[in-house]
């Protein structure tokens, strides 16, 4: 198991290497004086020659690429021209506030998903499977920045029952009731989608595993039908089940985006739109090779999940 | 066409058409539509409610109209949408095909390329793209196909691969036809209705993508709003004027929701196994026609058939997989049950204790008794609790009937648990003796194996002991060694001998090696088409058949030493079991059928200890030539 952990890392390190490249080559893409574009266009011509020294932007792309890989090999991504701090300080800061919204509604959606799905397969055609179906195109259809919205105007602004926006902080004064209560309503608008889409994955993974010849032995063996369900056929769904919750955390952590800003949670996600809008590249460049390679290792966190539910798989 | 039948039938995907059909007239007619200017502002007439004089939906917060804004937006929102996908479609389907088609080297760097673009979480890129070529709908609707080439490139790669080994290729080719040519005329007409498909199953994930980046301010830039952008700019009046946020809102959910039931229409449509109801989910117990009629019991013995008949009901058409079929089994006794594939042995024997795939299956009449007592229409609690305890299986092809992913102690140990409450430990070491009597050696270790890291014999004897576990009275085994090699064969017959003599067990063997059956059965019964033929002890039928099926059956076992006996198989095929003919099922087959064999039914006479379905009966004289 160990050298499986082992060997999938080292295989992630080509795609950590691709990844760097395609930000590199983005932004690469930038029309005009890269220097102007961070500075803005009433920088002094000084500042913008001083800044492409700085930057090496006077070099070639290639070495320019090597400096800027060899610089956040080394925690170095850069100074945020706006907030005037580390880019790496600043993405740490927000991505554990991210951590808080997209983890939580990871679980949720995972739990209610895989839980709907069950269901709905075990009642195929019933009115459990249909008002389930329902409620899922429902939840996949609806946009998550406006579901969050109308939660916000039904549950915080009409009912009381939670803040509308904002987040209390997990570090310093800590109070896990007060977090709660600012986490409820962007964790649930967050995983609404990605709940349904596992949920009819579930639904087809189980109705697949049900007409196996193995569930006809269980049932032989006299297994209630609970455990017929619980037990056999959502063990065997799980496996594959589980590398769409790995596509599905991709999802999660892409609509944290709308929903940090509709909640106006501290985020990452809300950090890179006011960067984009700031034309705070660096920020922007450094928070997104920052999540994209921590999404790479969540997957082979996932893959490892994977080998560890079934045996058949060679480690 | 069919697909497209096929599609009408389905209520909510035409509901979905008629639904974005509407929304699309609407949005291609909005520049002659009688509407306010979209971008007029009239700052008196901020934020009127719906159904004002002269503002349908009411106006936002500059006083311009909703209605029209929101049309306007729709237009802008859908065009953006589809663009996004046509583009996306275009350039990923480009790609798919060059790598399919030239695979190779070509094909590995392309699709490492698009795994590299995969890894993303996909905003993230689209944010970088709109990040460096800066905001606006034009940049926002590039970023949204870019995010999405991957996908397609990935799906019509699969597709091309397949189609780039077909015979009509290699035949351009080798006609000399250019590789520009080959894929323009012979790989793009095939790979067309996938990219079509693939696009109506996204462009809703386009659309919502692309009102998203508006939504954020990355995409379309004021005074133009597309529908994101206008939900955007009305997120600030959210608590005060709600309407300005829940017009544009309601009208994304309304597009997508619709685009949504036309891809699952269209994906139910061409998933073959949706039409023919295989991908039902069956029951419990197997379902039970309220118009069957129970039977007494006929015959003496632990269990008892009487006049079962079990049913396959696909769509208008009705199997009749079991036809009325009568049986006993006594304790210690083995009663063979023997037929060629289809005959209705196995689903005989899977009716016993309600364990038929249902749906489709259906028992429609007759009985089984269980000590005297009718297990058809019997609650599930009540079945549930004999399973396994009082009447257990052996299943063929253990690799498939055993759970792939539980150790087969566990298997073992559940199959107790489930009847009788014992400890992990108790379950543990019954589980090594359970092994240790189907003489797997080192069953102490082999306990811990997963079905998979087990040989097929190995696992044979794992099914049996799983079906000894509750100490039962009758086991049905359904070809426990057709997929064994001769001498593992061999061993497992030997075995299930010895259990029945020293346990008191009746088995029910099926089979359909007269040899298995000569070793093991008391009587045997001979099926075909979902009846039983022929029924006797062993030894006379071996000796004698009577049935002319019977005895087609044996010429097809080639004897050793047999000298140069030709094989005889049965000329024709068994007979669909949803048509069957009037009379005797076999007389098509038959080279002694009659007129009268085709009349009408044939009763299963009795004689003696023998009974025979059949009015040409092969004579003892005839059989022994």
């Amino acid at each position: 198991m160990t050298r499986y952990i082992l060997r999938r890392l080292i295989s992630a390190i080509p795609v950590l290497f691709g990844i760097s490249v395609i930000v590199f080559a983005i932004m690469a893409l930038i029309p005009g004086d890269p220097a102007t574009a961070i500075l803005g266009s009433f920088a002094t011509p000084e500042n913008v020659a001083r800044l492409n020294e700085d930057l090496g932007l006077d070099k070639p792309l290639i070495q320019q690429y090597f400096i800027w890989l060899g610089n956040m090999l080394q925690g170095d991504f850069g100074r945020s021209f706006n907030l005037n701090r580390p880019v790496l300080d600043e993405v740490l800061e927000r991505f554990n506030a991210t951590l808080v919204l997209a983890g939580t509604s990871f679980v949720l959606c995972s739990v209610l998903g895989i839980v709907a799905g069950v269901v709905s397969a075990a009642n195929q055609y019933g009115p459990a499977d249909k008002a389930i179906t329902f409620v899922v195109l429902l939840g996949i259809s609806i946009p998550s920045f406006f579901l969050g919205m109308m939660m916000i105007l039904t549950f915080a602004v009409n009912l009381r029952l939670f803040p509308a926006s904002g987040m209390w902080p997990i570090f310093g004064d800590r109070d896990l009731w007060a977090l709660l209560r600012h986490l409820t309503l962007p964790a649930l608008a967050l995983s609404v989608v990605a709940t349904g889409v596992i949920a009819r994955l579930a639904r087809s993974a189980m109705l697949e595993v049900l007409r196996q010849d193995f569930i006809r032995t269980a049932r032989a063996k006299g297994v209630p039908e609970r455990g017929v369900i619980w037990r056999h056929a959502l063990r065997a769904a799980m496996v594959s089940i589980i590398p769409v919750l790995g596509i599905q955390a991709g999802f999660v952590l892409s609509g944290a985006v709308y929903i940090e800003v509709v909640f106006q949670w501290p985020g990452i996600g809300r950090m890179l739109v006011d960067a984009i809008l700031r034309r705070d590249i660096l920020l922007v460049q450094g928070g997104v090779v920052f999540v994209a390679a921590c999404y790479v290792f969540f997957n082979i966190v996932v893959d490892v999940a994977q080998s560890l539910l079934d045996p058949r798989i060679k480690t | 066409m069919s697909f497209l039948k096929l599609l009408a039938r389905n209520r909510l995907a035409l509901g979905g058409l008629v639904v974005m059909g509407i929304v699309v007239l609407l949005a291609l007619l909005t520049p002659i539509l009688p509407l306010k200017p979209p971008n007029i502002t009239d700052t008196g007439n901020r934020f009127l409610p719906p159904f004002s004089d002269g503002a349908l939906l009411g106006t936002d917060h500059l006083g311009r109209d909703l209605l029209s804004r929101l049309m306007w937006g729709t237009r802008l929102s859908l065009a953006v949408g589809f663009a996004a996908a046509l583009v996306a479609a275009s350039i990923g389907a480009a790609i798919g095909i060059v790598a399919g088609y030239y695979g190779g080297r070509t094909d590995n760097v392309i699709m490492r390329g698009v795994d590299m673009l995969m890894a993303f979480p996909y905003i993230l890129l689209a944010l970088a793209i709109v990040a460096a070529l800066g905001p606006g709908l034009m940049n926002a609707l590039i970023a949204v196909a870019a995010v999405n080439i991957p996908f397609f490139a990935r799906n019509i790669r699969g597709i091309t691969v397949g189609i780039a080994h077909k015979e009509f290729v290699d035949a351009a080719r080798l006609s000399g036809m250019s590789d520009a040519r080959i894929i323009l005329t012979e790989i793009l007409p095939n790979v067309v209705p996938v990219i079509v498909i693939a696009m109506s199953t996204t462009v809703g994930w386009m659309i919502l993508e692309t009102a998203g980046l508006s939504f954020l301010g990355l995409g379309s830039q004021p005074p133009v709003a597309d529908l994101g952008s206008m939900l955007g700019e009305a997120r600030s009046a959210l608590i005060t004027n709600p309407h300005s946020s829940i017009v544009p809102g309601v009208m994304i959910l309304i597009i997508v929701m619709a685009i949504n039931l036309l891809g699952d229409g269209i994906r139910d449509a061409l998933d073959p196994r949706l039409k023919s109801g295989a991908l039902n989910r069956p029951l419990p117990a197997t379902l039970v026609a309220p118009t069957r009629q129970p039977e007494s019991q006929q015959n003496e013995g632990i269990l008892t058939l009487d006049n079962l008949q079990t049913q396959f009901h696909v769509k208008d058409r009705v199997y009749r997989a079991v036809g009325g079929v009568t049986l006993s089994v006594k304790p210690g006794e083995c009663l063979g049950i023997i037929g060629e594939s289809g005959s209705g042995k196995s689903v005989t024997a899977l009716s016993v204790m309600g364990l038929v795939a249902s749906p489709p299956g259906l028992i429609t009449g007759g009985s089984v008794h269980y000590r005297g007592e009718d297990l058809v229409g019997a609650p599930y609690r009540k079945l549930r609790t004999l399973r396994g305890r009082e009447v257990a299986y052996i299943f063929q092809d253990p690799l498939a009937t055993l759970h792939p992913l539980y150790r087969v102690g566990d298997q073992l140990i559940e199959a107790i648990r489930v009847h009788r409450a014992i400890s992990r430990e108790e379950g543990r070491k019954k589980a090594i003796e359970l092994l240790e009597a189907v003489r797997i050696p080192n069953a102490a270790s082999r306990v811990n194996d997963y079905p998979h890291e087990m040989s097929g014999g190995m696992r044979q004897r794992v099914g049996i002991a799983m079906a000894l576990a509750n100490d039962p009275e009758v086991i049905i085994a359904d070809e426990p060694t057709t997929a064994l090699d001769v001498t593992v064969q061999a061993q497992i017959l030997s075995l299930l001998d010895d259990l029945r003599r020293e346990r008191g067990l009746a088995i029910v063997f099926i089979t359909h090696d007269f040899g298995v059956v000569g070793q093991l059965c008391d009587r045997v019964a001979v099926m075909y088409a979902g009846r039983i033929v022929e029924e006797g002890p062993t030894r006379a039928i071996l000796d004698a058949p009577r049935h002319p099926y019977t005895a087609g059956l044996m010429a097809c076992v080639p004897e050793l030493g047999g000298g140069r006996r030709r094989l005889e198989a049965i000329p024709g095929l068994p007979p669909a079991v949803d048509d069957l003919p009037p009379g005797c099922a076999f007389a098509p087959r038959c080279d002694r059928a009659t007129e009268a064999c085709r009349a009408g039914e044939i009763t299963l006479d009795r004689a003696g200890d023998r009974a025979l379905r059949c009015i040409h009966p092969v004579e003892p004289q005839e059989a022994a030539r």
